[in-house]
């Protein structure tokens, strides 16, 4: 057995990731929270002001990276649905529904300072177009997600649930990406492009990009944090559950 | 400094958003710490409760 | 793989196919109510419903805002680069209003197909720089096009 074959084994038993996971938080939080500083840095004090929207444009650097976060979790979530439906691995079940909340608040923020941003830039709080409808939309999913998981009882059938509603709602990610191209919005176009040029001056551009790195390491560590909660509910009633347990507490 | 505060006039818009992000996500790093506790905690009294009854 | 697997990936690979064309379709089918706003183009050809407000999105033409003394009405045309509309508005106006900006403005063609709306909001592009590169990127047009203009004057 390879490698890669042997480390995707343990991590897919919950007693070893557990293990794994609790030695990389310290370290996915020292990274988040380094990025977070330098990100914050460039963003605030670094960056010049835009010729169009003045000092308020400051906002992207916490929007566009939120919003980032709130499609790349929820397709991390789909992934994990379709390997839980096809092999039944328990711990991409623990990674898709510990994952829901995490995005459900990037989705929450990206909409929220949306509307801090619309409100001076555009003259209103909130529109109907079909960028934010499809986003708010990303947000109930998640909040659908969340709730159908907590309603029904057995943990397996949840799991296959959750399952299934995360994979039929990850057509919404290209409706999201695409909505600004398809139809008429209010919202402009995309400003950064992973193919051909960015149409933002660089060292605009730099902050935002360490900020979405922070926020992905970000999203890694709380990840890890709610895995193991959720391992240690499921296991409860392992002996290595118990010995935790007792050594934390005896 | 105070310049830097003011935003250009958009302080409110800017600084909302900003705090927003901070308290949320803080309060995503603090509530699985608070969960932990209480999933151990749990576990560990019905360790005690089962040994009583033995 | 086991075939057992390999059913259930089939299966949520039609699932996803299946909701992907659903999607589409009835993306398709509403792709008029999608629109957030109409162009001048659409609504001097006839294409924008009437009856009830609608929307229209365009760039406010350079020199054709036109203040009245009250400071809150004001009267300016609205273009797609290809056709021209008319627009009265009474209202506050959004930072960034200025001749040259996109606007998307809320209401209806009155009898002398004068847009008078009841809400104004400022579109404004996915270009973010600082002011600088702004006006050098200015001259660099101007320039441009005085030495296109000089050019089409030598021929």
């Amino acid at each position: 057995m390879n490698i890669f074959m042997r480390f995707y084994h343990r991590l897919a038993s919950p007693r070893h990731f557990y293990q794994i996971a609790g030695q990389w938080i310290p370290w996915l939080g020292a990274i988040s929270l380094i990025l977070l500083a330098w990100g914050l840095y460039e963003g605030l004090l670094v960056a010049p002001t835009d010729y169009q929207q003045g000092e308020s444009y400051r906002i992207i650097f916490i929007h566009v990276p939120a919003a980032w976060m709130s499609m790349f979790i929820y397709l991390i979530m789909a992934i994990a649905g379709a390997i839980n439906l096809v092999w039944r691995m328990k711990m991409a079940e623990v990674v898709l529904v510990s994952s829901a909340p995490i995005g459900a608040v990037f989705a929450f923020l990206a909409l929220v300072t949306g509307s801090l941003w619309g409100k001076p830039m555009w003259g209103t709080w909130w529109v109907w177009d079909a960028r934010l409808t499809s986003e708010l939309f990303l947000l109930f999913l998640y909040l659908g997600i969340i709730a159908l998981h907590g309603a029904i009882e057995d943990k397996r059938t949840a799991g296959r649930a959750v399952s299934i509603l995360a994979l039929v709602g990850v057509i919404n990610l290209p409706i999201i990406h695409f909505s600004v191209e398809w139809w008429n919005t209010l919202h402009q176009g995309s400003t950064v492009s992973v193919m051909g040029g960015s149409k933002m001056d660089s060292r605009m551009l730099r902050p935002l990009l360490i900020m979405s790195f922070a926020f992905k390491f970000y999203y890694g560590m709380i990840l890890f944090m709610r895995a193991r909660n959720e391992v240690l509910d499921r296991e409860r009633n392992t002996s290595w559950v118990r010995q935790i347990a007792e050594g934390k507490a005896s | 400094m105070s310049e830097f505060l003011h935003m250009g006039g958009y302080a409110f818009y800017v600084w909302t958003s900003y705090g927003l992000a901070f308290v949320l996500m803080l309060v995503l790093f603090v509530s699985p710490m608070i969960e932990k506790k209480r999933l151990i905690a749990g576990i560990a009294r019905k360790l005690r409760r089962e040994r009583r009854e033995k | 793989m086991t075939p057992i697997r390999k059913k259930r990936l089939m299966l949520v690979g039609l699932m996803v196919g299946a909701v992907g064309i659903a999607a589409a379709l009835a993306l398709t089918a509403f792709n008029d109510n999608l629109m957030y706003f109409y162009s001048p183009a659409e609504i001097s050809a006839g294409e924008a419903p009437s009856g009830h407000p609608i929307r229209v999105g365009g760039l406010v033409v350079e020199h054709s805002v036109n203040r009245q003394d009250d400071g809150l009405t004001v009267a300016f045309d609205l273009t797609d680069n290809n056709k021209t509309i008319k627009v009265n508005y009474t209202g506050i106006l959004p930072d960034l209003f200025r001749e040259g900006q996109g606007i998307v403005a809320l209401g209806s063609l009155n009898d002398k197909n004068v847009f008078v709306a009841s809400e104004v909001l400022a579109k404004h592009d996915e270009n973010y720089m600082p002011p600088e590169v702004a006006d050098a990127l200015k001259t660099a047009h101007n320039d441009g096009i005085a030495q296109q203009a000089a050019r089409s004057l030598a021929q």
